[in-house]
């Protein structure tokens, strides 16, 4: 079956796929070999490379005079041999436009996820971020890291749309903030201190609610409270339930409309280990979103980050690959 | 944004249900006023401007509570950023907010003005029916649309239980006195409708003019 609506993988489908056809649709660059909808032409793409391969061996056996055809097949053949090296043992993974079909493992086939330039932003005369410059691949994990009052919240509303930047610039999934702040909404999950869900609703009804400003079908629902575990008190008000049940459902209202782009402030404060591994797909890295972490827990947050950024009193202090010790000198 | 604020309106009336924050307060608040008019002013009944005057003075005080708690659970509870974070035009809140105000102020109607015929009213209300009912409806128009706007502007700031009744009642002065005028020929022994038309087109008027006007700024007032 092909990708229904993406123009590329259907083309991609009726011929032959070679380097040509890849280098001109970067999207087939990204297909997961999970979701089989969009992995055919890559396995065709394995087919085409065999048969090189066997013409490969059959002119070296029987025909070696014949150096011209001998030359151009195995052209072909390195060729596909390092489309396929990319795509399966690199273990990198093909970007589409759709968010069902994203991917994962920090490969950066496409414009960065987010791009901060010089990012400042303000509370009346206090400089709350300053000079905050950074890139975020698609699909990669970006730890924010320092101590409290360091400006990490205030990145991320500012990320989500939340907040206006006061200087610099800032881009979030092709959308230039704050002048095109409209288009963020609908492509960012948020999950910060606050689980922004009515106490006196349950659960459901809250998701629901969620939904229904999403325009998301309400079927979903009833799938994410039985991914967050919550199925069995889902219809109970929000007060009766634990903080950590509420980060659950929190976490559901997050990614209720299958966001590319999660913003996680602490997302697994008030989890259990259990409830935290639950939640695992749908906020953690397997969940191949890109993703901006908000934590105090440098080692936890490091080992599961593409990039780290560091932030002390608003001012950048890193930003990129960082060893452990260096980040923990933020706290001290 | 018909369907985003039919999501949010809908949110709103099962919170007042659950909470009964609101109309309740609301409604004891009027009741409670046309007592102390009734005993504050010694006198068994009133008519024609004063019962006017009494009657729409308290429904605004009223109002000025609704107003206050317009935005109490977004503001407590994150619903705010949760609005901003949805993909959904501003003024879709503002429809949801005006039209649950709306609807508080009718719950409200229903008990405090057969209370008020009671407790203070000399002639009685029921061969005028329509018409005040009209004039409770454009009137209640105006203050949901006043109401919204200026609950929206005073959630964010410290002092909203202030700024809410300080920018309110001003505005909504012409309401006042547009609704007691039209009121007042029905409240008196010998009712008849005197420039009824004048008033409704008056109170019309300010609607129009309030909802457009609110539906134009109403984006300004969420920016951060």
């Amino acid at each position: 079956m092909v990708a229904p609506g993406i123009p590329e993988v259907e083309a991609a489908a009726g011929e032959d796929l070679g380097a040509g056809s890849l280098e001109q649709a970067p999207h087939l660059l990204a297909v997961v070999d999970h979701e089989p909808e969009v992995a055919f032409p890559i396995r065709r793409l394995r087919a085409t490379l065999c048969q090189h391969q066997e013409l490969v061996s059959h002119v070296d056996e029987r025909h070696s005079a014949q150096a011209p055809a001998k030359l151009e097949v195995e052209q072909a053949a390195v060729e596909g041999e390092r489309l396929v090296e990319v795509v399966y043992l690199q273990h990198h993974v093909i970007y589409a436009d759709e968010a069902r079909h994203r991917t994962s493992i920090g490969f950066a086939a496409m414009d960065p996820a987010i791009e901060l330039q010089g990012l400042e932003r303000r509370y009346g005369e206090r400089v709350a971020l300053a000079g905050v410059t950074v890139s975020v691949p698609r699909g990669a994990t970006l730890a924010v890291l320092g101590a409290n009052g360091a400006g990490k919240t205030t990145l991320l509303r500012v990320l989500a749309g939340l907040l206006r930047p006061h200087a610099g610039t800032a881009r979030v999934l092709d959308a230039e903030l704050p002048r095109e702040r409209w288009k963020v909404p609908a492509q960012v999950g948020y999950l910060g201190h606050e689980p922004l869900l009515y106490r006196e609703l349950s659960g459901r009804e809250n998701l629901q609610y969620h939904a229904r400003l999403h325009g998301v079908d309400g079927s979903r629902v009833a799938d994410l409270l039985a991914a967050v575990g919550m199925e069995r008190r889902a219809d109970e008000p929000l007060r009766e339930l634990s903080r950590g049940m509420a980060q659950r459902l929190a976490a559901a209202r997050a990614v209720l409309h299958d966001p590319p782009l999660l913003l996680l402030d602490e997302p697994r404060a008030h989890l259990d280990p259990a409830a935290a591994e639950l939640l695992e797909p749908l906020i953690g890295r397997a969940s191949g979103r890109t993703r901006v972490l908000v934590s105090h827990d440098v080692d936890g947050a490091l080992a599961e980050a593409n990039l780290a950024l560091g932030l002390r009193a608003g001012r950048q202090v890193f930003a990129g690959a960082v060893e452990a010790e260096a980040a923990r000198e933020l706290y001290r | 944004m018909i369907a985003a604020a039919g999501a949010i309106l809908r949110k709103d009336l099962r919170l007042e249900l659950r909470t009964k924050e609101s109309v309740p307060a609301m409604t004891l608040f009027t009741l409670t006023v046309y007592v102390l008019f009734h005993f504050g002013l010694d006198r068994d009944s009133l008519d024609g401007e004063l019962a006017a005057g009494v009657l729409w003075v308290t429904l605004l005080l009223a109002a000025v509570i609704g107003v206050s708690r317009l935005f109490a659970a977004e503001r407590e509870q994150g619903g705010i950023d949760a609005l901003l974070l949805a993909p959904v035009d501003r003024t879709s809140l503002f429809l949801a907010k005006g039209a649950a105000l709306f609807l508080f102020l009718v719950a409200v109607e229903v008990v405090a003005v057969p209370a008020f015929g009671l407790l203070l009213l000399g002639p009685g209300l029921g061969g005028a029916l329509p018409e005040l009912l009209l004039i409770l409806a454009l009137g209640d128009i105006g203050i949901a649309a006043v109401g919204a706007l200026v609950a929206a502007l005073a959630a964010e700031t410290r002092a909203r239980e202030l700024i809410a009744p300080l920018l309110l009642l001003p505005l909504l002065v012409p309401v006042l006195i547009a609704c007691a005028q039209a009121t007042e020929p029905f409240l008196r022994p010998d009712q008849g409708p005197e420039d009824l038309g004048r008033w409704l087109t008056l109170l019309t008027l300010y609607d129009v003019v309030f909802v457009l006007l609110s539906v134009a700024v109403f984006d300004y007032l969420l920016e951060d």
